[in-house]
């Protein structure tokens, strides 16, 4: 039985690939066994990862290691790292699920799909639960080919161009990362992630290291979208609404940003990243991707252009917290992957439901759309509040503490970035919102009336706004997002 | 080394030999489809259960040498078994079990005149095929190859059309001449050592004019006939026209056992003939065949000539070794590649040629919409192509991993980003495949409804699933299979090479 | 007659069937260049067997007269895909055929 209990990583991401094998191998034309399997699956998985997050809580050792090749382990743990990405999908991989039948109950290749949503979790899944950076560069390029027949889903011209584009980025920056990845295993002789890194102990030259860090911060930054490596992204965005939402929120971004962070933390650690002067390079780069990224989404017309590049604005103040390196930054930056990821994923959802049902995909198409859809359009507007940063919702928690860890650390130049970011967050988010509800409504639709979207698109919508919401109103419980930071936090400052 | 020879293993190199041989002219005098059909399905598996005791032979004794015909060294034919050749009989073993099926099921449905023909030139290429993987005598390589050539040959000419005929004799010229130029080489390495039997012949690096020679006749006799880069002219067109179950059997075993025959060759009798300068050379060939073939591919419009080129640039993969000899995990990664490489194209020619039954050719853009009806070979095509690409969780990942792992514990970084870039463009091709599969018809009434995956019959469904997923499955065996694939004594390769 | 003409006759022949196989376009020039060379090189082993301190070498022997077998077998092969391919397309020579 402990054994059993203590595999707990292996069941986590094999709860998603079984679900992803049976639903390619069930085919096409059984949608209700299909649908039954996704939902399932995801339960179980949210099940097993609630058991995992309270055994990590109780400080129990979860691990499974299995032995690839000689020197290469197959290697899987939970630490409290590992719970802030699991948790996260987990329930947004619910979520999101239940969205997605309803948002493609008339599209053709469902099975298709299911599958690889489910194997993108499950690639996730296990970029959380690696417990070294081979295991961790296997579910990474997972992702990447899981998500691809995600992208080209509508089969247009345009989605081959987008899911071309996005493989070359990640397929590019695999490489990179591969041969990072082996130089390490050369070096050090294993991967195994570990408190406060381990890459000081190799003794290796001080260049050889920044080429080191070089490669694999750059392998994993193409996920992160960190500019300039951030091009694939608005691409992607000819993705039906869930898949981009599961890109943006959960999957793809996240394990970028997640894979900085190990390898600030439990690969070269942080003193050694600071000796190398790494934390500068990797808070420039967030700091540069934060602001270019929110200058972009300005001039954007497209509201999913909006949301793409405010994504890749947003996803930079992880790495912006593990740039500035102090304890409260760290907590800033390690909460918004959660925060992010939430509102996020709402507001994905809420451009769906409006392209759904109302076909609205520009701003302009907006105007009035929280008369015709009320609370579709809250819950938009409860998350964009969020984005800016307004309290109490989960966003402002995450700037608070990353401004405070600048302040603490001496990097007053913080304050400024996040002021200046803000501002462009509500200069392309409160337009958005005025739109919504104070603008009339075209003159072609006014007797439209209220026509919200149908109950599986609400639904996932209003409980994932809710979850935004209440991370924020929330964040001093205990398994808040933010105390979890503050946990994992606490055991990286020792 | 003899003595270390038992009953069973000395029965299973005789099997591995003559058991096709025979059951090859039973074919020919008895040709009766199902019951030879049935034959060859029972041989491969009594050869794969041989191979096991085999292996582990070679695990606990190291290699392996029979003398034959009770005869004694030098003047013997021998037996070789090692690491290498062990990766090799499995490949070959494990590709006769997938690929006669289909090829059986294929010439079936398409109403071949000559489907009958079929099992006898399969039985005679896989004969010629074990013999030049376990033969010790350079002059029965050559009789080997020869057969090999004519088997093979026989293979592309199942094509019927002109263009197939036409490039079967394509085919048979460059292994004619290929043939003669090793016949040369042989002969020279007679006149000046006085030996055929390979485990004795050790030339040092201050050889004689003539043994050079005899080593440059070699390399570009047997590289005609692997079609590896810059003498692979034949490859491409042959595939082009050859049928399919013909197309897999090239690309997966026949070219694979050519350039198995090169490195046996440079890295045994002349292992001590290597300076920085000429393994560096061959390094170099093998890098620019990868990016060659790779290019090639990514420019082609029909997929069984981008699998060819595809097969072209994997090729180039294991020449690396010659420059990394020195590294255990180079011979270990290039054996690994060598086995996926070849189960993982085979299955994708197969897959393919399930996608021309359904399509009637094989040109990519007639290939839009076939995910609706075709997906199950597409995901195997997916899967294997993963596999050549080198990405996790497969085989060719483990391969990779230890190539790149050689290069950069040698310093020698360079081979790094050919490796990487390698795999990069073959990621490229294989997505580019799919990438017009996923495409939309524009009309979507155009798909004929008759042409179905379930329409196929199982014969030609499994086997390229079995290619895939064992192509999948080395990805997980690493540490099962390592012990097998360690090369004990690098002397023999390295003697000499001056690094 | 020094022992020396037998190799140069061989080297010739050899040198001849190669010119020929680089050279001809017609598919029988090149098969009977092919032979030449074959040819070359089994005359070349026959020298090396003579002479030895213990009488003639019986391996260069074996080894020839094998090849002449390998030799008759691929011609006759290659023979008859000759006249195949003649009477499909009339050529006689490789031009690119290449099917859709």
């Amino acid at each position: 039985m402990s054994a059993v209990y203590s595999a707990m990583p292996l069941w986590v991401v094999l709860s998603s690939l079984v679900a992803a094998v049976l639903i390619l191998i069930v085919g096409e034309p059984y949608g209700r066994t299909r649908a039954a399997i996704n939902v399932v699956a995801a339960v179980v998985k949210l099940l097993l990862v609630t058991v995992m997050l309270w055994g990590v809580g109780q400080g129990h050792d979860f691990q499974f290691s299995a032995t690839l090749a000689p020197g290469i382990d197959f290697h899987l743990h939970a630490d409290a790292l590992t719970m802030l990405l699991s948790v996260l999908s987990a329930i947004l991989w619910l979520v999101t699920t239940i969205y997605a039948i309803g948002y493609l109950k008339d599209s053709h290749d469902r099975a298709r799909f299911f599958g690889f949503f489910s194997l993108c979790v499950t690639a996730t899944m296990g970029v959380a639960a690696a417990g070294n950076l081979f295991t961790f560069f296997i579910f990474y390029e997972l992702l990447s080919l899981s998500t691809w027949p995600l992208v080209v889903h509508d089969g247009t011209p345009k989605a081959m161009r987008a899911g071309a584009a996005y493989l070359a980025f990640t397929l590019v920056g695999g490489a990179l990362l591969l041969v990072g990845i082996v130089v390490v295993q050369l070096l050090a002789g294993g991967t195994g992630f570990t408190p406060g890194g381990f890459m000081a102990a190799t003794g290796a030259s001080k260049t050889l290291l920044v080429c080191v860090f070089l490669l694999l911060f750059a392998g994993t930054a193409v996920k992160a979208a960190l500019v300039p490596l951030h091009v694939w992204l608005p691409r992607a965005m000819v993705a039906p609404a869930p898949v981009s939402a599961l890109l943006h929120a959960v999957a793809v971004v996240k394990a970028g940003a997640f894979g900085i962070v190990r390898l600030v933390y439990d690969v070269f650690g942080l003193e050694l990243t600071a000796l190398l002067g790494m934390n500068h390079v990797v808070a420039a780069a967030a700091a540069v991707t934060i602001l270019y990224g929110s200058m972009q989404a300005l001039k954007q017309t497209d509201l999913k252009a909006v949301l793409a590049y405010s994504t890749v604005s947003q996803v930079s103040y992880i790495a912006l917290g593990v740039g500035i390196g102090s304890p409260l930054a760290s907590i800033g930056g390690l909460a918004h992957l959660v925060h992010q990821g939430l509102m996020k994923i709402t507001l994905f959802f809420c451009a769906g439901n409006l392209v759904h049902t109302h076909g609205v995909t520009k701003i302009t198409e907006m105007d009035g759309a929280g008369r015709r859809m009320p609370w579709t359009m809250s819950a938009f507007t409860i998350a964009a509040l969020g984005m800016i940063g307004v309290p109490p919702v989960a966003g402002f928690l995450s700037k608070w503490y990353l401004g405070l860890g600048g302040l603490q650390h001496g990097q007053s130049w913080i304050v400024p970035l996040l002021v200046i970011s803000t501002i462009l967050n509500a200069a392309y988010f409160l337009p958005l919102i005025r739109r919504a509800w104070f603008a009339p409504v075209p003159g072609n639709q006014r007797d439209a009336g209220v026509r919200e979207a149908p109950a599986s698109l609400l639904w996932p919508t209003l409980v994932a706004a809710a979850l935004a919401l209440g991370s924020g109103f929330l964040g001093g419980m205990p398994y808040s997002p933010l105390e979890w930071a503050r946990f994992i936090v606490e055991r990286v400052y020792g | 080394m003899t003595e270390a020879i038992d009953g069973l293993t000395a029965g299973s190199l005789t099997a591995l030999i003559l058991g096709p041989l025979i059951l090859a002219l039973v074919a020919v005098a008895l040709p009766r489809r199902r019951l030879i059909d049935s034959a060859v399905m029972l041989l491969a598996l009594l050869l794969l259960a041989l191979l096991l005791p085999l292996s582990r032979a070679v695990l606990t004794h190291g290699p392996l040498v029979m003398d034959l015909g009770g005869h004694d060294a030098p003047i013997a034919i021998p037996l070789y078994v090692d690491s290498l050749a062990l990766g090799m009989l499995w490949l070959l073993t494990l590709l006769a079990l997938a690929i006669h099926p289909y090829a059986s099921a294929w010439l079936q449905r398409s109403d071949h005149p000559h489907a009958d023909d079929y099992p006898a030139l399969w039985l005679v290429l896989w004969t010629g095929l074990n013999s030049l993987v376990l033969s010790g005598d350079l002059f029965n390589l050559y009789v080997m190859l020869e057969v090999t050539t004519l088997g093979a040959v026989s293979l592309v000419m199942l094509g019927q059309s002109a263009g197939a005929v036409s490039a079967a004799a394509r085919y048979l010229f460059f292994a004619l001449v290929g043939s003669v130029l090793f016949l040369l080489g042989t002969a020279l390495v007679y006149a000046d050592i006085g030996l055929l039997y390979m485990p004795m012949i050790a030339v040092h690096a201050d050889a004689s004019p003539a043994i050079v020679v005899a080593l440059l006749a070699i390399t570009a006799g047997v590289a005609m006939k692997a079609a590896l880069f810059p003498l692979h002219a034949w490859l491409p067109i042959a595939h082009a026209s050859a049928p399919t179950p013909a197309s897999a059997v090239l690309s997966a075993a026949v070219a694979t056992a050519g350039v198995y025959l090169l490195l046996r060759l440079w890295l045994g009798p002349f292992a001590g003939t290597w300076t920085i300068t000429t393994a560096q050379g061959i390094g170099v060939i093998g890098a620019a065949g990868i990016l060659y073939g790779s290019a090639q591919a990514l420019r082609q419009q029909r997929i069984k000539v981008i699998v060819a080129y595809s097969t072209v640039a994997q090729l180039g993969y294991l020449l690396l070794l010659v420059p990394l000899a020195q590294s255990p995990l180079a011979w270990q990664g290039a054996v690994y590649h060598a086995v996926t490489h070849g189960l993982a194209k085979a299955g994708i020619f197969l897959a393919a040629g399930n996608l021309i039954l359904a399509i009637g050719n094989d040109r990519l853009e007639n290939l839009s919409g076939a995910d609706q009806f075709a997906a199950k070979n597409l995901l195997v095509i997916g899967i294997a192509g993963a596999a050549v690409a080198g990405l996790p969780p497969t085989g060719g990942f483990i391969a990779k991993w230890w190539l790149l792992s050689a290069a950069l514990g040698q310093g020698q970084w360079w081979w790094v980003a050919v490796i990487a870039v390698g795999s990069l463009l073959a990621a490229a091709y294989v997505f580019r495949i799919l990438q017009y599969a996923m495409r939309q018809p524009e009309n979507r009434a155009e798909i004929d409804p008759r042409v179905r995956d379930q329409s196929l019959p199982y014969a030609l469904l499994w086997p390229p699933a079995l290619l895939a997923a064992l192509a999948l499955g080395l990805g997980f065996s690493g540490e099962l299979l390592a012990p097998f694939l360690q090369v004990t004594d690098l002397s023999p390769a390295l003697g000499g090479t001056g690094r | 007659m020094t022992p020396i003409v037998f190799p140069v006759t061989a080297a010739l022949l050899f040198a001849i069937g190669l010119y020929g196989v680089l050279t001809r376009a017609r598919l029988i020039q090149r098969l009977l260049a092919v032979n030449l060379m074959a040819s070359a090189i089994f005359l070349f082993l026959i020298v090396t067997s003579t002479g030895g301190p213990h009488g003639p070498d019986p391996v260069p022997q074996a080894m020839v007269l094998t090849g002449i077998v390998v030799a008759l077998s691929t011609m006759a092969y290659a023979l008859v895909l000759i006249r195949h391919l003649r009477v499909l397309t009339r050529a006689e020579t490789l031009e690119s055929i290449v099917d859709d």
